[in-house]
């Protein structure tokens, strides 16, 4: 499989060279890099790589915190490959859960509005299948218009079967359904989309809990895995999600989307820095297989690439 | 969470009282607080340059107002250029300038186009217009379906030509039928899309060929960050946008991505999306948005949803409430009564400046359900009235009494006495805001951090 950082740069190509003049930052970025003499030099990148890490939403906290343990590491090489270097150890921090064996294993897709949870389900009950994994996917999406007719498309796209319920069901009792279901059919895996919730919204916070302990009764240990859906466009927020539907919906992992702009979804490595939140997968297109398991080399190139 | 700007400079500027005049150290230690605050609440780093480098030129060497001090000075020029940034328009649509009125969505993919497509249908119904929908998005699984379902939802006409799968058509088609039937107004949903994706931006485009549409809005997710100047100005470059759409302002993001996108589109915001259901939807008002980058809350909002749940009665008694020093138990029983019929109660909590970030609040929030409001009640109603109207008369003994009288605990009395406490406080801050027109006055006096 193709690296996600050389699909970008393939997709990208075409219309990099197109725009990269348009934008003024190029100017600017080059009149304020010419290096004076030796002390200023060292200056200017390292407020280059601040604008850097900043412009791609890492946030001013985890980017002081990321050039302090620069700094103070000291060190020789390039400024920008220590950062880098940094980064990959923030990631280190964060490690995936592991796979105890347990079947079936019930991962739950949660996040805000618009994300992508619906299409990650789809992308991930392919790429479980192409590991040779049996999957059930769970439409617990009762509430957004057309959604479970959505998650349909992908789940005959995948060649998985759904378990769904009424428009306006409890998503708990679907959940149910399904838990049993992926017993009963002894699935490997059981996907579940959510509906797009703000963690502002304590009554739908609440129905993320009951959904936990539903699918628990049913299956023990279970969920598995909660991944939270995040759109790497997503600003200082991301931070403030993560930490909600960590400590309310148990989030132990993230899924990175949109990856395909020009968004770095830079929020992610301070979530990773201040959470302990692994990014387990990244999505970098709307086809079935774009998605891909996150790798931290991959993300930190694509960091310090300006597309534009 | 975020302090709020006026908090940031209150530290800076402590030991600057006397001074008459901001001299460029005075300014200059408050915009190093500004770019901060500003780079928190997600604008975009080159827009924040920008931007402090203007407030920078027209602080330096300003007289201090004798009202205010330097700090709230500098606060001020802040938010009256970030308000000169958001233009002096109201929110809305300006009147069409033919009919059929044609309204082109567009935007990046999950931003809220379709949810948005049937807000403003349901909004232009109310205002007496006769709206057609259509779908051009076709890539999308079960989108056409989506919009489809909310049209149906709203008695608003949808355009469905079965079977046709090519977004010019479409369109086309709709324009064909609003002429016809004689609908006022065209609302064209389309598939969400990168700015750099060169194939959907020429589908775009065409259809927009297709449709000749008067205006052209681009909606954009409150919670973006940096990336917001590249796709909405890229969005603009290709298609001029004419207006935009903040969408998901119901949730705690500070929004700041509406300043990098109208400081690259140049054109206002027209309206927020303020939840999921249909009528979420409002005319955009620039000083909510500034005070909320500011991180003072959406008082506005708050307000007027009370006053929205207000009955007339207990909106005389407020605005009869000079100084709120006479706020009683009472009172705030009336005011519990207006917030259960005010709607989901954390996201009027979240509104209220400082609330969305007060520690203890996220952890009760679970339990603020109409239930613990039942049970509020149920406690002052066991006061006498004259404990309602003076609380401090309230002991251990008298509190142990209405606890048993309440079927609660003394602990539960306890919180009540110090939610109550804590609102009287704020209300006083807050002023006499809820009485109405001279409202609003006295919260840019609040802005102003007086
Ligand atoms: N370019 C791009 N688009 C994506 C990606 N993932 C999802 N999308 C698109 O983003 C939009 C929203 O995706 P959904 O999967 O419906 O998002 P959701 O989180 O389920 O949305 P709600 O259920 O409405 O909250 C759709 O148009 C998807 O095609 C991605 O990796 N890249
Ligand atoms: N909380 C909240 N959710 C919204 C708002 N506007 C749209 N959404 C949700 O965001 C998601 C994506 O919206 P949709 O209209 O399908 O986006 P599109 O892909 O741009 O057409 C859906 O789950 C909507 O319910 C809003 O103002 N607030
Ligand atoms: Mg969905
Ligand atoms: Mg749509």
């Amino acid at each position: 499989m193709s690296s996600f950082f050389s699909r970008v740069r393939a997709g990208l190509a075409k219309t990099a060279a197109q725009i990269r003049d348009r934008l003024t930052d190029r100017g600017d970025r080059a009149a304020e890099s010419t290096p004076d003499a030796g002390g200023a030099r060292t200056a200017t990148s390292l407020s280059e790589i601040e604008d850097a890490l900043v412009g791609a939403d890492v946030g001013l906290p985890a980017t002081e915190r990321i050039l302090l343990a620069v700094k103070t590491a000291g060190g020789t090489g390039a400024l920008r490959d220590r950062v880098g270097d940094e980064i990959r150890r923030v990631f280190a921090g964060a490690p995936p859960p592991l796979d105890n064996g347990t079947r079936p294993r019930v991962v739950l897709i949660v996040g805000v509005n618009g994300t992508g949870k619906t299409t990650s389900v789809g992308k991930l009950a392919n790429l479980f299948k192409q590991q040779g994994h049996s999957v059930l996917i769970c439409a617990a999406d009762t509430f957004r218009a057309a959604a479970v007719e959505q998650l349909a498309v992908w789940a005959e796209r995948a060649d998985v079967d759904v378990i769904r319920a009424q428009h306006g069901a409890d998503p708990a009792s679907v959940v149910h359904d399904a838990a049993v279901a992926a017993k009963a059919r002894q699935r490997d895996i059981l996907l579940i989309d959510t509906a797009g919730r703000l963690h502002t919204r304590a009554n739908l916070m609440a129905e993320l809990d009951k959904i936990r302990r539903v699918v628990s009764r049913e299956i023990p240990g279970a969920p598995h895995e909660v991944l939270l859906v995040l759109d790497a466009t997503v600003g200082q927020n991301g931070l403030v999600q993560a930490r909600e539907f960590m400590s309310v919906g148990g989030v132990n992992g993230l899924i990175l989307t949109k990856l395909d702009g020009t968004a770095k979804g830079g929020v992610a490595v301070a979530i990773a820095h201040e959470l302990k939140l692994p990014i387990r997968f990244i999505g970098v297109g709307e086809a079935i297989d774009d998605l891909v398991p996150f790798d931290a080399d991959d993300y930190v190139k694509a960091l310090f690439t300006d597309q534009w | 969470m975020f302090d709020s700007l006026s908090n940031r400079l209150q530290g800076v500027f402590k030991s600057l009282r006397g001074e008459t005049r901001l001299t460029e150290a005075t300014v200059d230690a408050a915009l190093r607080e500004i770019r901060l605050a500003l780079l928190e609440a997600d604008v975009n780093f080159r827009v924040v340059k920008a931007f402090v480098d203007r407030v920078r030129e027209k602080a330096i060497d300003q007289e201090v107002l004798r009202s205010l001090t330097p700090g709230q000075q500098v606060v001020r020029i802040v938010r009256d250029e970030m308000l000169a940034m958001f233009g002096t328009a109201a929110g809305g649509l300006t009147p069409a300038s033919r009919t059929p009125r044609v309204i082109l969505m567009l935007g990046l993919q999950g931003s809220g186009k379709t949810t948005t497509t049937a807000k403003l249908a349901r909004w232009l119904t109310k205002q007496g217009k006769h709206p057609l929908v259509v779908s051009t998005d076709v890539r999308r699984p079960a989108a056409i379906e989506q919009l489809s379902v909310l049209a149906r939802q709203l008695s608003v006409r949808v355009h469905e030509p079965a079977g046709e799968m090519d977004p010019v058509t479409r369109a086309a088609g709709a324009l064909a039928l609003a002429k016809n039937s004689g609908f006022d107004t065209l609302i064209v949903d389309t598939a969400g899309r990168l700015h750099i994706d060169d194939e959907l931006m020429q589908e775009l485009a065409a259809i927009r060929s297709a449709v000749d549409p008067t205006d052209l809005l681009y909606v954009a997710d409150a919670m973006t960050g940096q990336d917001a100047v590249k796709s909405a100005g890229e969005f603009h470059r290709q298609m001029t946008v004419t207006g935009v759409v903040l969408t998901k302002t119901d949730g705690d993001a500070r929004g700041g991505a509406a300043l990098s996108v109208v400081g690259v589109v140049g054109v206002p915001i027209a309206f927020v999306g303020s939840g999921e259901r249909p009528e979420d939807l409002e005319p955009f008002q620039a000083e909510r948005l500034v005070s909320r980058v500011l991180g003072m809350g959406d008082v506005l909002s708050l307000i007027e949803r009370a006053e929205a749940a207000m009955d007339d009665e207990s909106r005389a008694k407020m605005a009869e409430k000079k100084d709120f020093n006479d706020f009683s138990l009472e009172d705030f029983r009336d005011q519990l009564r207006t917030i259960k019929k005010m709607g989901p109660l954390e996201q009027v909590l979240g509104m209220i400046p400082g609330m969305g970030g007060l520690k203890q609040l996220n952890e009760q929030r679970a339990n603020m359900d109409p239930k613990q409001l039942d049970r509020v009640e149920a406690i002052i109603n066991s006061m006498t009235p004259g404990e309602r109207r003076n609380h401090a008369v309230l002991n251990g003994s008298r509190r142990k009494r209405i606890a048993r009288g309440s079927g609660t605990k003394v602990e539960d009395v306890n919180r009540v006495l110090k939610q109550f406490v804590e609102m009287r406080k704020m209300l006083k801050t807050m002023g006499a805001m809820t009485s109405g027109r001279g409202g609003r006055q006295k919260l840019m006096q609040m802005l102003r951090g007086r």
